[in-house]
């Protein structure tokens, strides 16, 4: 939960202005675990949902933070420049992350 | 009726521009930016709602009473990320502002309203709207909460990065909308220089680009968000609990269901009772004659079966109302995705899905909170066929005449209660079968994706949640209320010639007698089929249409009733009548809700042959069924 507490001692807008440092792997969106942050690389997905979703904030080199489940495991809460938006797993899929593994210092 | 139609027909008169004369102006903002609030506050709800043509977006348009200019019109556009036409509502928004859109005027400025507590992402939709190059003001709405929360932005620094005026205020208090009324005055004043100084703006089409500069101005305004979602964490954090999230949620449903049953229905009843007995003293007071006749048994009657669901409408809606404004309804949709998703619907419908075992009709009206067209359209063909209050009298009459009260499980569910609970599952096995069939029909072309805006929780105010019953009430009755008094006078006029008949030699009881053959294997006879035509307006009504043909004596007629039809309808009728109705859309007040949500006949028709189709069907089975096994 290192992401989270990070979050609550800056408030949630913050994200985006933490220096991230450390090794990065590629990997989807779906696949990072609770309380993580990714760097999204690219988006593929058909027209309407990709430009809805762009305009969202999911472009690339947005921080997102992986923020729970809903209670069936399915779709996931994510929170991009401040706000909470849920996304089912197949949609989470097409999004590239850039995952940021856990070994800054601060 | 007179707002509804496929071309746009608002008493807007469509002026020449004139350059630098304000006569329109439109309201421009994201979604969930307190946009409607805002129009609501600026018409003092004064307003005439259509759909723009050819499309199922809503138009909203009034003049600007609430800040006393009453000779401008404001045009309140859908909610919008950005002006690239990627759906119905940005292109729809697109054509209005550049004055492309038929019927509605050009706008000659704009009010571009933004959630001040997540600036930094809705500036994303100044950039395009800015470029548009037409007077703007900047409304940073919620401001009073983004300071309560320690949140701050420089308007000064903002407006000169923008280049265009800038006001904070609270639509939901009513607070700082004298800077409207001040830039409105300005800029009606002819003359009117152009802004000066380069203001930058983004390269545009660009997502990316928008972002960049968003995050670019607000840091330099000295953005600071609110530091708020701690806590809206936290609640999240019981309510969307692996154990307890679930837990909850059934809670809550099952409190609202106990609520518009316990209290809803009671105040229907009450409130039907009320109405028809002040007909009766009119029709007393009036003497007996054909005009008291159409006047009470015709209009009246007509008019009371709409505004009988108009209590439990509007508690319907009061519940949804305080579910939405406090955020958790997006919770509950995302608790129920999971199991809507299985029949090709999103946790979105799920709430006007269970509203429909109350009535259709605010359940399609709550689609609107479906952004997916597909998956909206899916849920209002399904949700006629939960088992709505309106069932209940010829359910209930049919089974206490035909089933013997033999006790099943004990004393508390007996063979009635079977045979009840299995109509409920009748209906709810058919919603899943449609469902499914529409999965691989019209739902099939995208797997309709699933985007869900997590709200922080806040507390719904009386205001927002009382402009919205009267705002639902009002369609409701507009909508419902005008199909309504045409079926009612249809049928009256049907049932009351020729003159001085009985009901089974008028008109109508001539085609009940010529339907007879096609309805025959179901096990009915024409006295049902009148019912089934009179019903057409609300299935309530068979059961008084029954009364009047078996001749009942008023003051015994339910059991005179019973008694009558256990003599004239066989065990296989009286069953395969309650299956038809479990399946058939016998409500007018559906049919034109239906009409008005999707701006089109053809799905209301499509609907009506369709579950009538499977009535049908359905009723044969059980029919023929019941003669060939039950002894």
């Amino acid at each position: 939960m290192v992401a989270i507490a990070l979050l609550s001692e800056f408030g949630a807008d913050t994200a985006d202005e933490i220096e991230l440092s450390g090794a990065w792997k590629l990997s989807q969106l779906s696949e990072l675990p609770i309380g993580t942050i990714g760097v999204v690389e690219s988006l593929d997905l058909p027209g309407e949902i990709q430009h809805h979703l762009m305009h969202m904030g999911f472009v690339p080199e947005a921080r997102v933070v992986v923020v729970r489940r809903a209670p069936a495991g399915d779709p996931t809460v994510y929170s991009i420049d401040g706000f909470e938006v849920a996304l089912r797993r197949d949609t989470a899929k097409a999004i590239r992350v850039r995952e940021y593994e856990q070994t800054n210092t601060r | 009726m007179s707002d509804c139609c496929t071309t746009a027909t608002i008493d807007v008169p469509i002026e020449p521009r004139v350059p630098g004369k304000i006569r329109t102006v439109a309201l421009v903002g994201p979604p969930n930016s307190g946009k409607s609030t805002l129009f609501n506050r600026l018409t003092g709800l004064r307003q005439k709602v259509a759909n723009y043509p050819g499309v199922t977006v809503e138009q909203r348009v009034g003049r600007l009473n609430g800040i006393g200019r009453s000779d401008l019109t404001l045009i309140d556009l859908p909610g919008i990320y950005g002006l690239d036409r990627y759906s119905e509502d940005a292109r729809v928004a697109v054509e209005v502002l550049q004055g492309e859109m038929p019927g509605t005027p050009a706008p000659d400025a704009i009010l571009l309203v933004l959630d001040s507590l997540q600036l930094r992402r809705q500036l994303m939709l100044a950039a395009p709207v800015l470029a548009l190059g037409l007077p703007t003001l900047l409304l940073l709405n919620m401001s009073d909460l983004m300071e309560a929360r320690g949140g701050r932005v420089d308007t000064l620094a903002l407006a000169q990065e923008l280049g265009v005026p800038v006001a904070k205020i609270s639509a939901a208090r009513g607070v700082g909308l004298d800077a409207v009324t001040h830039f409105l005055n300005r800029k009606a004043e002819p003359v009117e220089a152009p802004a000066p100084g380069r203001i930058e703006l983004p390269v545009m089409g660009n997502p990316r680009s928008y972002r960049q500069w968003a995050h670019g101005v607000s840091s330099r305004t000295k953005y600071k968000a609110p530091i708020s979602s701690e806590w809206t964490r936290r609640i999240d954090g019981v309510l969307l609990h692996k154990f307890w999230g679930p837990l909850i949620f059934l809670a809550v449903v099952f409190a609202v269901f106990q609520v518009v049953f316990s209290i809803g229905q009671p105040l229907s009843d009450g409130f039907g009772a009320v109405l028809n007995g002040a007909g009766d003293a009119v029709g007393r007071l009036m003497g007996s004659g054909w005009l008291e006749s159409l006047l009470i048994d015709g209009v009246w009657r007509g008019v009371a079966s709409v505004l009988v669901f108009l209590p439990q409408i509007l508690l319907l809606f009061l519940f949804i109302g305080v579910l939405e404004d406090s955020g958790y309804l997006a919770r509950a949709a995302l608790i129920a995705d999971r199991v809507m998703r299985s029949i090709g619907l999103n946790g979105k419908a799920f709430i006007p899905l269970l509203s429909a075992y109350a009535c259709a009709v605010p359940a399609i009206m709550a689609t609107r909170t479906i952004e997916n067209k597909r998956v909206r359209f899916a849920t209002i063909l399904v949700a006629p066929f939960m088992t709505c209050s309106a069932r209940l009298p010829i359910y209930m009459l049919m089974i206490a005449a035909f089933i013997p009260n033999k006790p099943l499980l004990g004393d508390l569910f007996g063979l009635r209660a079977a045979v009840m609970l299995s109509l409920y599952l009748l209906g709810f096995v058919a919603a899943l079968a449609t469902a499914r069939l529409l999965k691989s029909s019209i739902l099939k072309a995208s797997s309709a994706p699933f985007i869900l805006e997590l709200p922080q929780y806040r507390l719904p105010t009386v205001r927002s949640l009382s402009l919205r019953l009267m705002d639902r009430g009002r369609v409701f009755l507009r909508q419902a209320g005008t199909v309504i008094l045409a079926v009612t006078l249809v049928l009256w006029v049907l049932s009351h010639f020729p003159a001085h008949v009985a009901l089974g030699e008028s008109l109508i009881g001539r085609v009940g007698h010529l339907i007879e053959p096609v309805i025959r294997p179901l096990g009915f006879n024409w006295k049902i089929g009148i019912g089934l035509l009179t019903s057409v307006m609300a299935r309530e009504v068979i059961v008084g249409t029954l009364g009047t043909l078996y001749g009942a004596d008023p003051a015994t007629q339910s059991l005179g009733l019973q008694a009558a039809l256990r003599h004239d309808l066989t065990l296989g009728g009286a069953m395969a009548l309650v299956v038809f109705f479990a399946f058939a859309l016998q409500c007018t007040s559906t049919l034109a809700i239906v009409r008005r949500e999707t701006n089109s006949w053809k799905w209301p028709a499509l609907q009506f042959v369709y579950m009538g189709v499977l009535a049908y069907l359905a009723a044969l089975a059980t029919n023929q069924a019941i003669l060939h096994f039950v002894r």
